[in-house]
């Protein structure tokens, strides 16, 4: 039987708008924090890599998650490896919600999401501000996994279309 | 009780060891693989340094390119911005102008009557002056830092003062081959010795994260005198990291710990790397 899909660009482009997204968001910092809204600023990274992780992690490698961590830390100027090891913590704790869930649920992902930014910011904080002795506003990490856990709905409607269009293109 | 710890046992060691179809490694191995960088990267042994600087010239440079779309649109954005408040621009600068034409000619005999006096103690500041591209000025809500597409190359060190034309923006603190990263005045970990101008009064100024830096280590006497006074902040060239006299902002008459620096950090996209040498012919 043919393909009812047989646009292969858009097969490419689907199939790796989640690596692409990562590190173009990497590269460009996308977090809208040059509209210089007052302690206005989330962290896309953190929603896409969970996002793509729990549903469909065979289209966001490990591997470039590790690599988009030593990018991210070299052009935000934090000791490089931070990043890494806070992304691979997401992908830790996707995994394991990935076991355990026998029935996926919105609500259930986006506690979990919001318990999984509060841990990794918080082991964030500690090893920069113990350990490397980089002075940090905490409320602004606050606020920022705030907005970070506000926004997730939003992409996760963005995420979960293109999430079905690479299914259905896969399938097809 | 014991199926269900049985069964979060299971789901974490298979979360951490079991690597999904597409995946190369498992998290363990490269969580693991993240820590020996983070403890590698911290030491200063040559190799690492090589390999550093190699990941920064490249990540810098592809961000730079990546980010050159973003940075059309924010320019199309200001420059309408501009082109509304041209009439009202215009006036307020008018105005300025005639000011500044007084005030220049004060400063010439003011500059003149200290270089006579630098002669008098034969005292001779020298300074250069590098110009410098912004490569990168990502505004991270963490950390306060631009890229310049200046290095080791063009004979920069840690410590030098950048400014925007005249006004302080901050000091390089990691120097690469072709680029080198400044921490801007606005950031945290910025501690400046500064002098507050009339009133002679040594303060360090330090970054809050936000668009204004604060005044520490002054006596509780300045808070009246501020009041009377509108204040310069300059640079006191204590400790000799940089050169004394580079204007740093204006302090804030409704918070008098409140500094208003001179340069807007967001708008840079040249800046000046300077390097100072005090000489004393005595």
């Amino acid at each position: 039987m043919s393909s009812l899909n047989k646009n292969t660009f858009l097969n490419i482009l689907f199939s790796y708008f989640p690596i692409g997204m990562l590190f173009v968001s990497v590269f460009n910092d996308f977090d809208f924090n040059y509209l210089n809204i007052d302690y206005f600023s989330f962290n896309f990274i953190h929603i896409l890599i969970f996002f793509w992780t729990l549903k469909n992690p065979d289209h966001l490698g490990y591997v470039s998650i590790f690599i988009a961590g030593i990018i991210n830390d070299v052009i935000v100027g934090l000791p490089i490896g931070i990043s890494s090891f806070c992304y691979l913590l997401i992908c830790i704790a996707t995994a394991y919600i990935r076991n355990i869930t026998l029935s996926p649920n919105f609500i259930n992902d986006w506690l979990s999401f919001l318990f999984a930014i509060l841990l990794i910011n918080s082991i964030q904080v500690m090893i920069l501000d113990l350990i490397f002795l980089i002075e940090i506003d905490y409320l602004e990490y606050l606020i920022n996994t705030g907005f970070t856990f506000l926004f997730y709905p939003i992409f996760f409607i963005i995420f979960n279309y293109v999430n079905e269009k690479i299914i259905i293109k896969f399938n097809d | 009780m014991a199926t269900s710890r049985d069964d979060f046992v299971i789901a974490f060691r298979s979360a951490f060891l079991k690597k999904k179809d597409k995946q190369k490694f498992s998290l363990l191995t490269l969580l693991f693989l993240s820590i020996f960088v983070l403890i590698l990267s911290n030491y200063n042994i040559k190799i690492i340094k090589y390999i550093k600087f190699g990941i920064n010239e490249f990540v810098y440079r592809t961000s730079f390119l990546i980010s050159t779309p973003e940075k059309k649109i924010k320019n199309i954005n200001s420059q309408i911005k501009d082109h509304m408040k041209i009439y009202e621009n215009y006036k307020n600068i008018e105005l300025e102008l005639e000011t500044l034409k007084q005030k220049e000619l004060i400063t010439k005999f003011l500059k003149m009557e200290n270089e006579k006096l630098r002669k008098l103690i034969n005292e001779s500041i020298n300074s250069k002056e590098i110009l410098a591209k912004v490569l990168i000025d990502k505004e991270s809500p963490f950390l306060k830092s631009i890229i310049l597409n200046k290095g080791s190359k063009d004979k920069l060190k840690i410590g030098m003062a950048v400014v925007d034309g005249v006004y302080l923006v901050g000091k390089v603190i990691e120097v690469n081959f072709t680029n080198s990263r400044v921490l801007l005045l606005s950031d945290l970990n910025s501690k400046i010795p500064v002098i507050l101008e009339p009133i002679g009064m040594q303060a360090v100024v330090s970054g809050t994260g936000g668009d204004y830096g604060k005044i520490e280590y002054t006596k509780k006497e300045y808070s009246d005198e501020i009041i009377s006074n509108e204040i310069i902040v300059y640079t006191s060239g204590l400790g000799g990291l940089f050169k004394p006299g580079i204007p740093v902002g204006k302090i804030s008459k409704k918070n008098t710990n409140q500094i208003n620096f001179f340069s807007d950090f967001r708008q840079l996209e040249y800046a000046k790397i300077i390097s100072h040498s005090i000489e004393n012919n005595n």
